[in-house]
């Protein structure tokens, strides 16, 4: 009993917060390690794109909201989704035409493109800013539990009561969808065929045929939508702060390495590799050592590694644990 | 001839702020902008001169403030009896195991190797947290409300400039260690880290330098306003340029602040031209435009970017430490990347990388600009909201926006630069 106690502690507040936070890093990597696979940089204005696509599904939410539509017990935010996607593209296709193409037609080394995308993050965080602000904005309506955990209590009868919301569930769900139909796409498709090709050999590609700046097109659209979707699966989770989805880029950035970047399967892996260990490093096991652990053994501290604040140093020590033993990620980088 | 002209044009800026508005805000943006400089010539030492894709700066910046209260705050005995000793017991400790778990990593091989490590390190953890935990808890609680911390030296505050750079030239070290001869990517996103995780341990290690509850009242190296104003002699004197105690008494502060940084920031140039010009600043362009062509010539490339890479985060830090000490206060909350960090890149790459004069005439124009577009956003706001009725939405939104104005003017000021002046206002030669 004591056993089932301890595991139910420990799905209720290390499984299911990490495989829904990872599911969100997952999606974000996914963005990160596409543009690094098929456009050769690093996209410092990621988390930024995020956070735009987010504000445009924030204010649609309200709009729908004002107009009395809702979503059952499902969050709002859920039907605004595709305008954010719309708004992400929109935004992230024009400064691709206006900022990035130059670049690309002037073949530039890809550390000038990095600054470039130092320069689009400003842009996009100043606008984040001036249209919604800065502050804090919760946009999760509806159901708020899918089980609570008074009900798991009364119906398992356990001490430990586990509460899964609303939206760990539909992140979890969402993540899987997107993610079969993304590699459904790479995989089955001539589009999604070619833009392997692409990142594979450019040369190549470009010699058989392929036309690059569809194969750019058709990544800004991915990206963009997954980069709308990771953003507004943490908003509902969380909350929506520009500064916050800046400061994604962080564990984004170490999911996509970990995984090793350009690697489509390693961004995933990594995404949970990160999660994992940020809510397990920080989480106090006190609860947990107390029911899996005989009385005398008891631990008499919070047996919290770190506190929540230092999550950012978990990213980043595995980060560098991983560079130094293995520097092309867990998986092989640098192909789709 | 180009250089003479941007930088007068720089001055007159700044001139015209003074006349405008008033001395005092052209004096305070004139003293921001010298630390600015320095941080350019920090970061154009990286970038420009060995390419190295720092954008950790605001870590070093940071370390720099935390020089500045562990030289100049006096000690506080309380702490130090209550648990000084063991919080740097610990400390020891701690770095006892990390040397402990690399010996035996680099000592053993197979099976022992990763359990050995692991064990070390388990082992040790345990072993610090045990030491260290109580006596934290112990200096926390003496007078949390003034003290709380172990404070400083007690030393004067211009000693904590060099100590600031040394403290960001040895955390520099053991980042360079590890991830430099890491790709150019993977060292932006470790720097990255690395900034977020010394604003964490600023934050949240009150034993250390208050974390949130901020240290206030910092000595100055500059004597108080309100000393001068109290003195008749400095009062007559004032007078007879035609001003009251009051202003000058402020404008003579910033005046003196605005030297010292001047002489700091002239030092650390001609050392950086110096250093342009000679056998080395030519051995390290020549890393930084063929790495393996310089590594053939038998040139130690991971070595020398080593070097320069503690060399310039350590001016960086300096020019941290400057900052804290103009504001007088360390406030580890309000250490922001795109502020510290991305805000000096716009300054390097605006300026001109790989040239010292662009670097500082960047980071002038930039802090002038970062410091102006608010008014004159709300200038322009005004202009447009004119016509609209008072009180409406909309109306009170875009006002409300122009305080972020200038983060979206950057971002285009950046973007602008680098397709039109590739290379930056004063390329390098």
């Amino acid at each position: 009993m004591d056993l089932l106690n301890g595991f139910v502690a420990l799905a209720n507040f290390v499984l299911i917060p990490a495989i829904a936070y990872g599911s969100q890093l997952a999606l974000g990597a996914l963005g990160v390690t596409l543009i690094y696979g098929i456009l050769r940089f690093s996209n410092f204005a990621h988390g930024d794109t995020m956070a735009v696509g987010t504000m445009v599904t924030v204010l649609a939410t309200w709009g729908l909201q004002a107009m009395g539509v809702s979503f059952g017990p499902l969050p709002t935010a859920l039907l605004a989704i595709p305008i954010g996607i719309l708004g992400a593209t929109a935004l992230v296709l024009l400064t691709d035409k206006y900022v990035y193409k130059f670049y690309r037609a002037q073949k530039a080394k890809p550390v000038i493109l990095v600054i470039v995308s130092m320069g689009v993050m400003f842009i996009y965080n100043g606008l984040t800013r001036i249209i919604i602000g800065p502050d804090d904005y919760r946009f999760a309506d509806g159901e708020r539990f899918v089980i609570s955990a008074r009900t798991f209590r009364d119906m398992t009868g356990l001490e430990e009561g586990l509460a899964l919301r609303t939206t760990q569930v539909i992140t979890v769900i969402t993540a899987i969808v997107v993610v079969a139909a993304l590699f459904w796409f790479l995989n089955k498709t001539r589009t999604g065929k070619s833009m392997r090709a692409f990142s594979d050999n450019e040369d190549l590609a470009l010699l058989s045929g392929i036309n690059p700046e569809r194969v750019v097109l058709v990544t800004w659209l991915i990206v963009a939508s997954l980069a709308t979707v990771a953003g507004v699966l943490y908003g509902l989770d969380k909350s929506f702060k520009a500064f916050t989805y800046f400061q994604l880029l962080l564990p984004i950035f170490a999911a996509a390495i970990v995984g090793g970047l350009g690697n489509p399967l390693g961004a995933i892996a990594g995404g949970f590799v990160i999660a994992f260990s940020e809510v397990g490093i920080t989480y106090a096991w006190k609860k947990v050592l107390t029911y899996v652990l005989p009385p005398a053994l008891e631990p008499d501290g919070l047996v919290q590694v770190l506190s929540t604040e230092y999550k950012f140093a978990v990213s980043f020590v595995i980060l560098v644990i991983v560079l130094l033993f293995r520097p092309t990620g867990l998986f092989r980088g640098k192909s789709l | 001839m180009r250089t003479v002209l941007l930088f007068a044009a720089v001055a007159g800026l700044i001139l015209g702020t003074g006349f405008l508005q008033s001395w005092n805000s052209a004096l305070l943006i004139l003293n921001m902008g010298l630390i600015s400089a320095v941080m350019a010539l920090g970061v154009n030492l990286q970038w420009g001169l060995a390419g190295l894709f720092n954008v950790g700066v605001m870590g070093f910046v940071a370390l720099g403030g935390l020089a500045v209260v562990l030289i100049s705050m006096p000690p506080v005995s309380a702490a130090w009896q209550a648990g000084g000793g063991g919080i740097l017991l610990g400390l020891v400790l701690g770095a006892a195991t990390i040397v402990a778990a690399v010996l035996v990593w680099a000592r053993t091989s197979g099976k022992l190797r990763g359990w050995g490590t692991a064990g070390v390190l388990l082992v040790g953890m345990i072993i610090y947290r045990m030491v260290l935990d109580p006596s934290v808890e112990a200096v926390e609680a003496v007078d949390p409300a003034l003290a709380g911390y172990l404070g400083g030296l007690g030393l004067p505050v211009l000693l904590a400039w060099p100590v600031g750079g040394l403290l960001a030239a040895g955390a520099a070290y053991v980042i360079g260690k590890t991830a430099l001869g890491l790709r150019s990517d993977y060292l932006a996103i470790a720097t990255l880290g690395i900034a977020e995780i010394v604003i964490a341990i600023l934050k949240n290690e009150d034993w250390l330098a208050r974390g949130v509850k901020n240290v206030i009242g910092l000595p100055r190296p500059v004597p108080y306003e309100v000393d001068l104003q109290n003195d008749p002699a400095f009062v007559e004197r004032a007078a007879g340029f035609g001003l009251d105690g009051t202003t000058a008494s402020t404008i003579y502060v910033k005046v003196e602040y605005g030297l010292l940084f001047a002489a700091v920031l002239i030092v650390l140039l001609v050392l950086s031209q110096l250093a342009l010009k000679s056998p080395w600043g030519r051995m390290m362009r020549a890393i930084r435009d063929n790495e393996t062509a310089a590594r053939a010539m038998g040139k130690d490339v991971t070595a020398r970017h080593l070097q320069v890479f503690v060399l310039g985060s350590a001016i960086c830090g300096i020019a941290g430490a400057m900052m804290t000490t103009l504001d007088g206060q360390l406030t580890p909350g309000s250490y922001q990347p795109l502020r510290y960090t991305f805000l000096i890149w716009v300054m390097v790459i605006v300026g001109g990388s790989g040239n010292n004069l662009g670097a500082v005439l960047g980071g002038f124009l930039i802090w002038f600009l970062w410091v102006q577009v608010e008014p004159i956003g709300h200038l322009l706001m005004s202009l447009i909201t004119a016509g609209m009725t008072d009180g409406s939405w909309l109306k009170a939104h875009l006002l409300d926006s122009v305080q972020h104005m200038r983060l979206l003017t950057m971002g285009i000021i950046l973007l602008l630069v680098l397709r039109l002046y590739p290379r930056g206002l004063l390329p390098e030669r």
